[in-house]
């Protein structure tokens, strides 16, 4: 805790040397962030929905992180996710209300999980290093959904690479006016049911030690190998839920872009967290109110723009690795 | 000549200016690496690299200042990920990755609040790039010359020796009364600024000014050339023209093959990377002591 309040601390400060840099002032920079964060009913909503995204991003770099993996693939793995819960909503969307988006978040979680599994069975099975391979998927994540959108999924007679709108039957409810959507209660259910898994069951034990020390788990009677793909299987399944926040709680169609960088963001949460799904929720809290006043800040001062956020990302993840020490 | 003739030519051609980056940003990993220090930081090194040339030489006209800007904005870059990595004893994969964060969040604000552009650099002339020489840009002529040099450095000096010594044991190096941090830093300085050269081709070399994330994934993919490489400079130039080569196909065949997707060529080094680590069974070449921080805790 003491930890994550000191890397706060310094990447605040930090911080506002880069808005010195860029010529602003810090202060009032601060002022209008928390403002846009927190300064209304409409504000607070964006800011958890924001903060939604940022929890399953969290916990599915953590669940891979107690395994001892560093999955930084959790952008391609809920653009996958994000198609998975599209191409149900726009299969299923004829049927009554419930079952379109269940379908989705099924098949959200299902994609997301399989665009995890290459990487992961190269690494438990040829050593391939998962850092370079899950950025890799990135990259071929993107092409691939731009491939689809813009050739196979695009609406008729539509301008830009997106497809149809889906029918309401296959929105998420929302919770308020705005963007929050039942995938928040949904990320702080998925978080419970991480820190039951990981520290209640035998089979997180199992994870757990593998990560710490993969010769004890061999000791053990373990396959470090198999807890890797396992492991890595939960981490896309929860970054794929990325997709279903974004497609079925807001756009309510597909389209490009609409990952915007939370499966990056999902790194820092995970480290700031310590790995803990607690931690977790906690630091995608914060960092939703980050993109939603960076984006207010951003319209009052442009020359500061929402890319501060991610030079505050990094800084945080550069004091984790400081502290985080294997 | 006839058309197959000069598609191989022009191909060819192609292949060397795409491999010249890939080329300085392995070798900036190689010395890092053998050294026993993970070299994940290198496409943050390279994007800031990059920013900090076409900065320099938007400002002033010429392409000098920039190269000095990238060498310090590399060198900077790097002995961060010293401080944490081999200063502290934290996490190296976890620093490389933040540098690369930190680099894109960097570069993207600095542009935007100094140019006003989104992002963007202003379109360099002529006159602020590095000029050609030979036919040529110098730089490509500057990472042909760092290989064999790398190889002499490596293979034939006492700074190699140690180099290589304090990334397979570097107990032994202590032993001998040898500081292994002053080692190691030294290597990430010629990391960060071989990566800052990588960069600095991208923006006022090849290109005509800084675009936002230019290096998409160049520094992933200088890694993996190093790893394919097996950590030996020519083999791992080998890699960076195969994978260069696999870039200059794409850019070709784009158009050529109705048939096929446009996406799917365009993922093509990414795909060709992951084939690349999967065919590679084992890291028994990798340096020994890579990833474990000096002294050992506990």
């Amino acid at each position: 805790m003491r930890g994550g309040l000191i890397s706060v601390g310094g990447a605040l400060a930090a911080s506002a040397l880069v808005c010195l840099a860029a010529g602003a002032d810090p202060v009032m920079a601060l002022r209008l962030l928390a403002l846009g964060a927190f300064g209304s009913g409409e504000a607070l909503g964006y800011t958890l929905y924001y903060a939604t995204s940022f929890i399953f991003a969290g916990l599915a770099v953590a669940v891979a992180f107690q395994a001892g993996l560093f999955n930084i693939g959790g952008e391609g793995q809920a653009m996958l996710g994000g198609l998975g819960a599209g191409l149900a909503a726009l299969a299923l969307d004829g049927l009554p209300a419930p079952l379109p988006a269940l379908a989705g978040v099924a098949l959200a979680a299902l994609s997301g999980a399989g665009w995890a599994l290459v990487p992961a069975w190269l690494q438990a099975r040829r050593g391939s290093h998962i850092v370079i391979t899950t950025i890799m998927f990135n990259f071929i994540a993107s092409a691939l959904l731009t491939w689809l959108l813009a050739e196979i999924l695009i609406a008729p007679g539509q301008p830009a690479p997106e497809s149809r709108s889906f029918a309401t039957s296959a929105w998420l409810p929302a919770l308020a006016g705005g963007p929050l959507s039942l995938a928040f209660p949904l990320a702080l259910l998925a978080a419970a049911a991480v820190a039951l898994l990981l520290w209640r069951t035998r089979w997180g034990h199992a994870l757990r030690v593998a990560g710490l020390n993969p010769d004890a788990a061999r000791y053990a009677g373990l396959s470090p190998a198999r807890i890797t793909i396992q492991a890595m299987l939960l981490s896309g399944a929860l970054a794929g839920m990325v997709g279903v926040n974004e497609i079925l709680g807001v756009q309510h169609r597909l389209l490009l872009g609409f990952t915007g960088g939370a499966g990056f963001v999902g790194i820092a949460v995970a480290l700031m967290g310590r790995n803990h799904p607690g931690g977790v929720v906690l630091a995608a809290l914060l960092f939703g109110a980050l993109a939603q006043g960076g984006a207010e800040l951003a319209f009052e001062l442009p020359a500061l723009g929402r890319d501060l956020v991610v030079v505050i990302q990094g800084l945080v993840v550069l004091a984790a690795a400081t502290m985080a020490r294997r | 000549m006839d058309e197959f003739g000069f598609a191989l030519l022009s191909l060819t051609g192609a292949t060397v200016r795409l491999a010249a980056p890939l080329v300085l940003a392995a070798l900036a990993g190689l010395y890092s690496e053998r050294a026993g220090v993970i070299a994940l930081g290198l496409e943050g090194m390279m994007l800031s690299g990059a920013f900090a040339a076409a900065t320099l030489a938007a400002l002033t006209g010429s392409p000098w200042p920039g190269l000095a800007a990238a060498l310090a904005a590399g060198v900077g870059l790097s002995l961060l990920h010293g401080l944490v990595s081999v200063g502290r004893g934290g996490d190296q994969v976890v620093s490389g990755v933040a540098l690369n964060i930190l680099a894109t969040g960097l570069t993207a604000t600095l542009a935007s609040a100094w140019f006003g552009l989104g992002g963007q650099t202003p379109l360099l002339p002529p006159t602020a790039r590095v000029p050609a020489w030979l036919g040529q840009n110098a730089l490509i002529w500057l990472a042909a010359a760092a290989i064999p040099a790398t190889a002499w450095l490596l293979g034939h000096t006492r700074f190699g020796l140690r180099l290589r010594a304090v990334g397979d044991n570097p107990a032994a190096v202590e032993a001998a009364g040898i500081s292994v941090a002053g080692l190691r830093f030294r290597a990430l300085a010629i990391s960060g600024a071989l990566a800052g050269l990588a960069g600095a081709y991208l923006s006022i070399g090849h290109g005509a000014g800084f675009i936002r994330d230019m290096t998409a994934g160049k520094g992933y993919l200088a890694l993996a050339a190093l790893i394919f490489g097996r950590w030996r400079p020519l083999p791992t130039l080998l890699a960076c023209l195969l994978f260069a080569g696999a870039d200059a196909l794409q850019m070709r065949l784009q158009g050529a093959l109705g048939a096929v997707p446009v996406q799917a060529i365009q993922a093509l080094p990414y795909l060709l990377t992951v084939l690349v680590l999967a065919g590679l069974a084992g890291t028994a070449a990798a340096p020994r002591a890579i990833g474990r921080p000096w002294p050992p805790r506990r």
